[in-house]
């Protein structure tokens, strides 16, 4: 059959899932030439080596690990023969649920763990089918095990031998999974399979990208967001050898100064001469302690309403003496992933190429083809491996390919390498936006909570955004996004009321990982935590009263912390205390213990427990390693230096001085990561340790100082 | 733009650069070395470091035109050094990088270390490392890491 043919029928068979992209694909990160169906997925080199594409950015989390594991198992191929790579933009390689090829919400694994689990087991299928004719003997009679199939008189066949004959092969409809018993790689402790490659400095991110002919391209961004060049003197600038071309380019807000040069340094030295006049007229110039004092106003009425339940009139016949009245305020933060953002673009004319470390290839293609006025497919989009993300790379507005093919437009032919540097990582906007709450609730005699008001005021994410989620994501005015973690709580409070405000700010704003549960969860368990002080009970039993009858992903967790961690908490040494906190993101259950002292009027933290409940532990080895990073992550929040702070329109961080992440010292050495045994279906991991730790540090400094912890970062304790 | 004959990896080599550019671009953008990172441009973050006559040191504030003779060792010739490779197989090992991108400078400060002090407190680890910064939060495996390279044998 000729291969074209068989594509087609492929097609049709299976609404698209095994459409062959390499035709498409010419770069250094080139998928090699398939030799076996289903080849968008899975490639037998003749030499056993199977490679498997990932359909999503690998950026830490491990995707690029765990999604061949799971296809690996059910293949029954070696391990040891399987290499991994970052797939191209392509419908095939679409997130079966999204629709779009992206990653996000912690939903690689929830996603496509059954995708990529019958993509092996319809492989397997068929090397066996193709064995099974060769031998002249049932296919149910073959077995499988480390790319070899085993027939009854004990007839061997490779899988490389047997590929090139099983790609003519229809691909079965349906095909046996394997049972958890069955499985050899899903449930165990797989090492990363980029490992080396990261330790030895072979791995290529974007930025290390170099091709032929390339330029640097640096931007003398706009001081205030949304500002625009009204005038230019770069006499100077183009003095500097090495400088190819300066010109101005629109921006998704305002414009900028493009330099063009051999090699980073030397347009880095032009920018730095450049003379630009800038148009700020009609922008607000946002300012961090106004904007406070506008939202804790705001915060004093209810805004557009996202939860009702019960009576929201209780909370008023409580009397004062059994009501709590919270006011918080949290931050800008930045991202910071350690590589700098970036994105190269070349445009021939009637097409483009593009290398992204994107975390949603869909929309960065579809942003760099308007930008050109391409279709799409006629963008071939290489996906680049990003050194971290944390929400910096979600694609809002796609604002940095959109950049990069400005340039990239206007220099014909070039290969345009878009290079922010950190100073314009850090003064660049696209921060988790500002929030304030503002909380009364009321008390019941037996000490738990029967009535709570809740004000939320920050910017939206979405409303506005034009974003593919949009719809999904804004209800009744209100952005769901702003109040995950307070409007679905598990706990039962009966009279349950929160609403929202959304304040136009001209700072443009990001997810960040773990998205409304940083600010919503921090709320949510410290109060609790003072509720569980004022009932004199223990912080954990008080949550496990307090939680809905139905709330097993926090109730299995909340269990398996106390049990892992009671002896360590109740034999802390003078001067330390524990804190407690707990967070369900995404149906994954984490809660957390710590173990703090106060050094420098700066929490120590000695220790942390992490217990998580995530379904199927598909990798154990990297749930843990997401939760102690993710620890780590949520520990950002408390740094002394941790906000992004307006004055008159100008962000007053530049770089790691003024802002600061945190360093070795500050975070604890030990980090415990327990998993619930589930058999449950595997939900995500990367984001879901994060919004736990900073409540629990700041309650266990309540039982150090007695003062509750309600303004981020942590200034003073 | 003046001439700098370096010494990197242990091979002589001749670039043309403007004398305030930092080695960390000489080696990137020049000699395509791109195991060493930019990070920050402050010295503050660790993800540029390399050895420079030995000594752990940040390449983003170093200009070229002050490298004089020393030495430049970076992260490219670490499997071929004693300590870097036995480094390099206990990050393996312990299944320490994320995202991996400052993984080069942990290590490279790692090594550093090590080559100092062969087995270190962990009080030495965490002031010999304090100021590398990974985003992705793999300290716990960094020190543990660091630990088992340590180990005799």
């Amino acid at each position: 059959m000729h291969r074209r043919t068989f594509l087609q029928i492929c097609s049709a068979a299976v609404g698209g899932l095994f459409v062959s992209t390499y035709s498409d694909v010419s770069s250094a990160q080139q998928p090699s030439p398939p030799t076996f169906p289903p080849d968008a997925f899975v490639h037998v080199r003749p030499d056993g080596t199977i490679v498997i594409q990932v359909n999503r950015l690998e950026f830490g989390q491990g995707t690029h690990t765990a999604l061949p594991a799971i296809l690996a198992d059910e293949m029954d191929a070696d391990w040891s023969h399987v290499v991994a790579e970052l797939a191209p933009a392509a419908d095939v390689y679409k997130d079966p649920v999204f629709g779009l090829q992206m990653v996000g919400g912690s939903a690689s694994i929830p996603n496509s763990f059954q995708q990529y689990r019958e993509l092996g087991a319809k492989t397997r299928a068929m090397l066996i089918a193709t064995a099974a004719e060769r031998w002249r003997v049932p296919a149910d009679q073959c077995h499988t095990s480390n790319s070899v199939v085993t027939g009854p008189a004990n007839q061997s066949a490779r899988y490389a031998d047997l590929a090139s004959d099983a790609a003519r092969r229809p691909i079965p409809d349906a095909v046996r999974l394997k049972t958890p018993s069955e499985f050899r790689l899903i449930g165990t402790r797989v090492k990363r399979l980029d490992s080396r490659a990261k330790c030895d400095g072979s791995q290529k991110f974007g930025l290390d990208l170099d091709l032929s002919g390339m330029r640097t391209a640096l931007l003398a961004r706009p001081p205030v967001f949304g500002a625009r060049v009204k005038s230019l003197d770069d006499a100077d600038a183009r003095s500097v050898a090495g400088v190819q071309d300066i010109f101005e380019i629109p921006l998704v807000h305002g414009s900028a100064v493009a330099v063009v040069a051999d090699k980073f340094w030397s347009a880095k030295q032009a920018r730095d001469r450049l003379k630009v006049e800038w148009d700020l007229s009609g922008l607000e110039r946002a300012d961090s302690s106004r904007l406070w004092t506008q939202y804790k106003s705001l915060a004093h009425s209810a805004g557009k309403i996202a939860v009702q339940r019960g009576d929201d009139r209780t909370i008023d016949l409580i009397p004062p003496a059994n009501r709590i009245v919270a006011e918080f305020e949290f931050p800008y933060l930045a991202h910071a992933p350690m590589e700098p953002l970036n994105a190269t673009v070349r445009f021939d004319g009637d097409r483009a190429e593009a290398w992204v470390p994107s975390q949603a290839q869909t929309l960065d293609q579809v942003a760099i083809a308007e930008v050109l006025g391409l279709k799409p497919e006629q963008v071939t989009f290489h996906t680049e491996y990003a050194g971290g993300g944390f929400g910096r790379r979600t694609p809002l507005d796609s604002h940095i390919p959109h950049e990069a093919a400005a340039i990239a437009k206007r220099m014909r032919g070039v290969p345009i390498k878009l290079v922010w540097t950190r100073e314009d990582d850090v003064q660049g906007g696209y921060y988790r936006p500002m929030f304030a709450h503002r909380v009364e609730m009321g008390i019941g005699d037996d000490g738990m909570p029967t009535a709570s008001k809740h004000v939320i005021v920050g910017q939206s994410w979405m409303i506005g955004s034009g974003n593919a989620f949009e719809p999904f994501l804004v209800k009744d005015g209100v952005d769901q996004l702003a109040i995950e973690g307070t409007a679905d709580t598990r706990y039962a409070i009966p009279n349950f009321h929160v609403s929202a405000h959304h304040p136009t700010v001209n700072v443009p704003v990001l997810q960040w990982r773990s998205v409304g549960y940083t600010h919503n969860t921090f709320v949510m368990e410290t109060l609790v935590d003072e509720l569980a002080e004022r009932a004199k009970m223990d912080p954990i039993a008080y949550r496990l009263r307090l939680l809905a009858a139905d709330a097993k992903k926090l109730r299995a967790p909340l269990i398996l912390l106390q049990e892992r961690t009671a002896t360590w908490r109740h034999n802390l040494p003078r001067g330390h205390a524990a804190g407690i906190a707990c967070s369900e993101y995404h149906e994954t259950g984490v809660a957390c213990a710590v173990d703090v002292s106060i050094e420098n009027n700066r929490p120590r933290i000695h220790r942390a427990a992490v217990a998580i409940d995530v379904g199927v532990a598909v990798n154990p080895l990297t749930i843990e390693s997401q939760c102690q990073g993710g620890v780590i992550f949520g520990l950002s929040q408390l740094m002394a230096k941790a906000a992004i702070t307006l004055k008159e329109g100008h962000v007053e961080q530049r770089n790691f001085d003024g802002f600061q992440l945190p360093y070795m010292k500050d975070t604890p050495p030990t980090i415990d990561v327990h998993i619930v045994p589930s058999g449950d279906k595997p939900t995500g991991c990367g984001e879901p340790p994060v919004p736990a730790i900073a409540p629990a540090v700041v309650n266990a400094l309540f039982r150090l100082t007695g003062k509750r912890y309600r303004t981020l970062p942590l200034s003073t304790l | 733009m003046p001439a700098y004959t370096l010494n990197v990896n242990g091979r002589q080599t001749e670039v043309m650069a403007d004398a305030s550019t930092p080695l960390l671009w000489v080696l990137r953008d020049d000699l395509k070395l791109t195991g060493t990172k930019y990070g920050c441009g402050i010295a503050a973050c660790g993800a540029c470091t390399v050895l420079v006559g030995g000594v752990a040191s940040r390449s983003c504030v170093l200009p070229i035109s002050l490298l004089g003779e020393r030495s430049v060792v970076t992260i490219e010739a670490m499997a071929t050094d004693p300590v870097g490779r036995r480094v390099q197989d206990a990050w393996v090992a312990t299944d320490v990088v994320q995202c991996g991108y400052c993984q080069s400078g942990q290590i490279m400060t790692a090594v550093a270390l090590l080559k100092a002090v062969p087995k270190p407190a962990d009080a030495q680890i965490e002031q010999s490392m304090g100021g590398n910064i990974c985003r992705c939060g793999t300290y716990v495996r960094i020190r543990q890491a660091i630990r088992n390279a340590a180990q005799p044998g």
